[in-house]
Formats: C-alpha cells, structure tokens, sequence
C-alpha cells in the first residue's frame, strides 16, 4: 500500500541545509506529524514529498516507488496548502473538481466524489459558493476536500489549521483524526503547535534544524525524550532543567543542584551510575510536583524547599513560578494549594519521572 | 435627568461636533478637488459647446459666449464632419486597426509576463530587465529605422504593418504590467494547481487569465485608445492613402491646406471620442483597479 520512504534525504538551498540526512518511514495508513519550530525543515521535508522541491541527495519513495523524478502530479499525492490555496475564481464545486476534471475522470464519476466528500465534510450546502463568501473554517473544509476528492494514495497537509481561531482549531483538529480512520490513508501533517501533533498523530517526528531528533508515538516522546530539545518541545509548560551534578556513592546517587539535593530512584540508578561526580541537567515536568500536603510519600529524599514568585491559579490547577537559590521554574500543583507570592513552601517531586541528560550531548541517561 | 440621560446627550452632542469637524476639516478638500476637476474639463466643455455652434460664430467670439442670449446652436459642424468623403470608410479602418493592435500585443505579452513570472529559465531576470529598461526608447526614434524596414519589406501603407509597429510599441509596458500582476499572485496557487495535474499550459489558461481579468481590461483600454487617438504612427506607417487611414488622418485632413476649415474639427473630434468613451465607460471599474494592480495586495 502507500508508504513514504526518506532514504537519507538532504535538501540543501544554497549554503543552508533545511533537511540534513533524514531518514524515516512513514508506514501505511499512519498519521504522521512532523513537529518542530519555524525553521527546522519541516515543511521542506514535505515538499520534497510532493516534488516541490527537489532533492539534492537521498531518495524519496512513495509505496515502494522511488519518486525524486516524478512530476508532482503523477506522484498520487493530494496537498492541503496552509493559505489553502483554493481557486478564487470558481465555485465550491468545480475547486473540488478541478484536479479531476484535468485527469478526464468521467462526469459522473466526479460528481459522485465531490458529493460524497462534501458530504463527509458537511460543505453540502455551500457548493456554489465562490471562496471568497465562506467563513476560514468552511474554506478549510474545501481545501480538505479538494484533497478527498482526488483519493490519493498519501495526504500531505501543510499547518491546515493555522489560519483558524483558537476554538475551530480544537474542533477541527478532531474532525481531522476522525476523517484518517474514516478514510483509512497515510497523511504526513506539518505543524509547529506540540498540542497538535500529540493530539492527531500516530506517530510524531520531531525535527530541529534540519535534522530529526525523535521519531515515536506521543506517549514516549512525552514520557521517554531523548535530549533536551524533544523533551523540553514537547509538553506545555515546559519542562523544567537545573544545572546538577551526580554525587554520593554507587549505592546511593543523589542529584546535586546546589540550592536542593534529590535521590536518584532505584530504577535510574544504574543509568546514572557512570555519571557519578560528573556534571548533568536535571529535568523534571511541572506536573510531576506536587504540595508537600497532598503528597502521600514526602521523605527527606524527594522533598525540595522553594519560594513562591508568582501564583497562577488556571481553575483546575494552579501555576506556581518557584525559586530555589536563583533559579526559577514552573510547577502544576493542585488547585488547593493555598500559597501567597513570596511564601515558602515545600515541594515534593515525583523522581520516578525525573530525567537527567548529559550536560554536553544533551541527550537523555534516564 | 438620570445620569446616563445626561452622559447619552453628551455623548450625541459630542458625535455631533465631531461629524460637523469633520465636514469642515473635508470641506476645503472637496473644493480643491472640484476646482482641479472644473480646470481640468474646460477645454473639453470648450470644444463640446464650439461644436454645436455655427462656424463663423467659433469663428469671431468664444465659445463661453453661446450661454448668453440669442442661443445659437446647430449640428451643422457634425452634419459636414459625418457627411465628409471616406469618413464611414475611414471609421471601419480606425477599428480594423485598432483591434488588432490591441489583442496581439496583449496576447503576447500576457505569455511573455507568465514566462517572466512563473517559469525558471536562465536570464531570465537580465531579460526582463531589458524589455522594461525598452519603455525608455522614445517611439519617434524608432520612426525612421522602422520605416526603412517597412519598405524594404512592403509593410509600408498596410494593416499587417501598422498592426506590428503598434505591438512593438506597446509591449514593454504590457509586458512590465502583467508580470506585475502576475507576480503578486499567491505562489500556492500554482503549487496547489501543478499538484491538482495542470501543465503550465492549463494554468495559464485556467487560473492566470481568469485571475488576471482587472489587469487584462486595464491594459485593453490602455492599448486601444493610445492605437485609436493615434495619428503619428499611422500617418507615418500607412501614408496619406485615404483607403487604409483611419479616423485620425481623415479628421486632420479636414482642415484645408492653408489651416482653414478647421472649426469642422471640433465636432469631428466628438465623433471620434465616441467609441473609445464606450469602452472606458463600460469596463471603467476595471480600469481603476487595473490601474491599482500591484501596488496593493488584494
């Protein structure tokens, strides 16, 4: 079926590289997102997908076929543009026809595909309509019509949901995960939003200058990231680094921030072992904190003494910007804390969920 | 009064001061443009009111003269103009020219603009630059080059001539609008439209062009009033001979040899602005966005 192969692709534009040497396979019928801020070649990577751009090493293969000189029409591939891209000057219907009507597909073979997309997308209604009368939400709808209609082998979208506000973003982000097992057809989705592609993919790469840092599912990016980057990337807010060493004995690791000192768990230990008296980056998540009341298994190991900055209540939760010796960071703790800027308190930490990453490579022991 | 009465009655009082600012602020704007737009009509309003005057009155007293009683006015001066010798001819010619000289220059530079804007092709750029840096060239430096040329080939006095000096004269600026245009067309569309299966060939024709209608209307204006107000060119390229002239040599040669006559003028003026105010009239919204295009997005 429609696989897409990166077999050590690089796209170089003049002397910057925008895809370094990935290599990645997108397997059948999976939604894979590339994620990654503005910059990274994210995008780049998709065009070279859809041949708008060419490869200056590597292959690409869609379903086992090598495509790098494959005109981008014969590649079987559909595109959702971010701008959507749809034509200003004809009507709903005939921009869902368009692409068909050029492959002398027969009118009522057309008609029966631009009905049922419309259908699928509730866009019914609206198929006389110029673009220029349709809401961003209903112009997104075509766009991603236009791509149903042609069946391809593989979607490739483009930050689709970027143009839209805030709430038919979160509506639409669904409607497009239902759409793929409805559809059952591999998409490639390009986005710089982490929420996005924790949300909608099945797998999530992770790109950062040009080179991929991660590829896995979003629980493992979430619980397992392999540096930094992916692991502060990923998760909102971020993850939070202190500059630590590894200290005690080999039966007995702590980490050592200087204003606290943790115990390494059982379970890290042997990771961290030859680390002992080397310098590291201590990562913990904002979630993975909690008021020392609420904790059920405070101990002196575990337990860090902090000053309250700023208080954030969200409703559900609350944030907490907290200073140990001069450095600040985030906590996620329970909406029942009672805390007052500037208070003291003691924050428990949940270790078995630390990381610790090597202060040079910055990639993860742990 | 309730407070909020109170703060409501200010409130349109103060709307109120605002719009009358406002008027008064805009007031001497209006006047001046007014005024630039009367100083700008009177020669036209002139030579409008001298046509439907008896020629020995355009004559001996201006034209401002015929708002005063006794009102003398009469289609004399149109009746002579319509009834001169090869007038009807001469009409047939003026479109028989200008059509042409519109489309194919037009026709070939909406190519030339696509090819500019949207198709990789070495020196491109440097081409470009070329055919723009044309606008330059004065036309009346080209007369005499071109008109050696003409002869020697037998172009001279005929349509096909007149046809391709036109288009020649009239393509660097067709060429520099549209690509123009062209340009500012989203890059996405293109991309969307090679991935949708078009050959450059189908996009031109199935999404430039459509796209392009406001720049395209513009330039047809542009174009065929300059070909049809046109008398040097033509008197040049074709010659006196009255069976390919069009109306502009016709109507000059109504004033006799010694300057005479030339009252006639004014009403054969008006005949032969007819055509072209129907066409700037009946696609004028194009023109003013035509005119627009590229300088703003949208």
């Amino acid at each position: 079926m429609a696989s897409v192969t990166f077999d050590h692709v690089t796209k170089r534009f003049g002397d910057v590289i925008a895809v370094n040497d990935l290599d990645l396979e997108v397997k059948d019928k999976e939604f894979l997102v590339l994620v990654g801020p503005s910059g990274c070649g994210k995008t780049t990577a998709l065009r070279l997908v859809a041949g708008l751009e060419e490869i200056t090493t590597g292959n690409v293969y869609i379903a086992d076929r090598l495509v790098n000189d494959v005109a981008p029409k014969d590649r079987d591939i559909a595109m959702v543009f971010q701008s959507y891209a749809l034509y200003p000057h004809m009507s709903v219907y005939d921009n869902l026809a368009f692409g068909l009507k050029l492959r002398k597909t027969p009118k009522k073979e057309i008609d029966r595909r631009v009905n049922e997309a419309a259908k699928i997308l509730g866009i019914e209604q609206l198929l006389d309509r110029k673009p220029k009368q349709l809401s961003g939400g209903q112009r997104q709808r075509v766009a991603l019509g236009r791509a149903i209609v042609r069946e391809p082998k593989v979607f490739l979208m483009d930050e689709p949901l970027s143009n839209l506000d805030a709430k038919l973003r979160v509506q639409t982000r669904a409607e497009i995960s239902k759409l793929h097992m409805r559809l059952q057809t591999t998409v490639i989705y390009v986005t710089h939003d982490q929420v996005e592609a924790m949300t909608m993919g099945s797998r999530i790469a992770v790109m950062k200058d040009g080179l991929l840092q991660q590829l896995d599912t979003p629980q493992n990016l979430y619980d397992r990231p392999t540096n930094m980057f992916v692991a502060g990337f990923i998760g909102s807010p971020a993850m939070n680094f202190f500059d630590a060493k590894i200290v005690g004995t080999t039966d007995e690791l702590y980490v050592d921030g200087s204003s606290f000192r943790v115990k390494v768990p059982d379970s890290k230990r042997p990771a961290v072992t030859r680390y002992l008296g080397k310098d590291v980056v201590f990562g913990i998540r904002p979630e993975d904190m909690y008021d020392r009341q609420f904790a059920t298994n405070a101990s002196l190991d575990n337990t860090v003494s902090v000053t309250v900055d700023v208080v954030e209540p969200m409703g559900s939760e609350i944030y907490l910007y907290l200073l140990t010796g001069a450095k600040s960071f985030v906590g996620r703790l329970d909406s029942r804390t009672q805390v007052r800027p500037g208070q003291q308190i003691d924050v428990v930490l949940d270790l078995e969920h630390m990381h610790i990453f090597d202060r040079e490579t910055q990639e993860a022991l742990v | 009064m309730t407070t909020a009465a109170i703060a409501q009655a200010r409130e349109r009082e103060a709307s109120l001061s605002a719009r009358l600012a406002r008027a008064l602020s805009q007031g001497p704007l209006h006047v001046v443009v007014l005024l630039i737009c009367a100083v700008w009509l009177l020669p036209s309003v002139g030579l409008l009111v001298s046509s439907f005057r008896p020629a020995r009155l355009v004559a001996s007293t201006g034209w401002w003269t015929a708002f005063t009683p006794p009102f003398n006015f009469t289609l004399g001066m149109y009746r002579e103009a319509l009834s001169t010798s090869g007038m009807a001819q001469s009409f047939v010619n003026s479109l028989f020219i200008s059509i042409p000289s519109t489309v194919i220059p037009i026709m070939i530079a909406a190519f030339a603009a696509y090819a500019f804007a949207w198709m990789k092709f070495p020196g491109r750029d440097l081409l470009f630059v070329i055919v723009v840096g044309l606008l330059v060239v004065p036309l009346q430096m080209t007369l005499i080059p071109v008109l050696r040329l003409f002869n020697a080939l037998g172009l001279t006095g005929t349509f096909l001539g007149i046809w391709l000096a036109h288009t020649g004269y009239g393509l660097p600026f067709a060429v520099y609008l549209l690509r123009n245009f062209f340009g500012a067309l989203p890059k996405d569309l293109f991309e969307s439209v090679y991935l949708d299966g078009a050959s450059p060939f189908t996009a031109f024709f199935w999404l430039v062009l459509p796209l392009s209608v406001p720049a395209l209307a513009s330039l047809v204006i542009f174009q065929f009033m300059w070909v049809w107000n046109d008398l040097l060119v033509a008197l040049i390229y074709l010659g006196g001979t009255p069976k390919v002239a069009p109306m502009t040599v016709t109507i000059s040669n109504l004033v006799n040899s010694l300057g005479g006559n030339w009252q006639v003028l004014t009403a054969a003026a008006f005949i032969s602005m007819l055509l072209p105010m129907l066409v700037f009239f009946s696609m004028q919204q194009y023109f003013v966005r035509g005119i627009l295009a590229g300088s703003v997005k949208g």
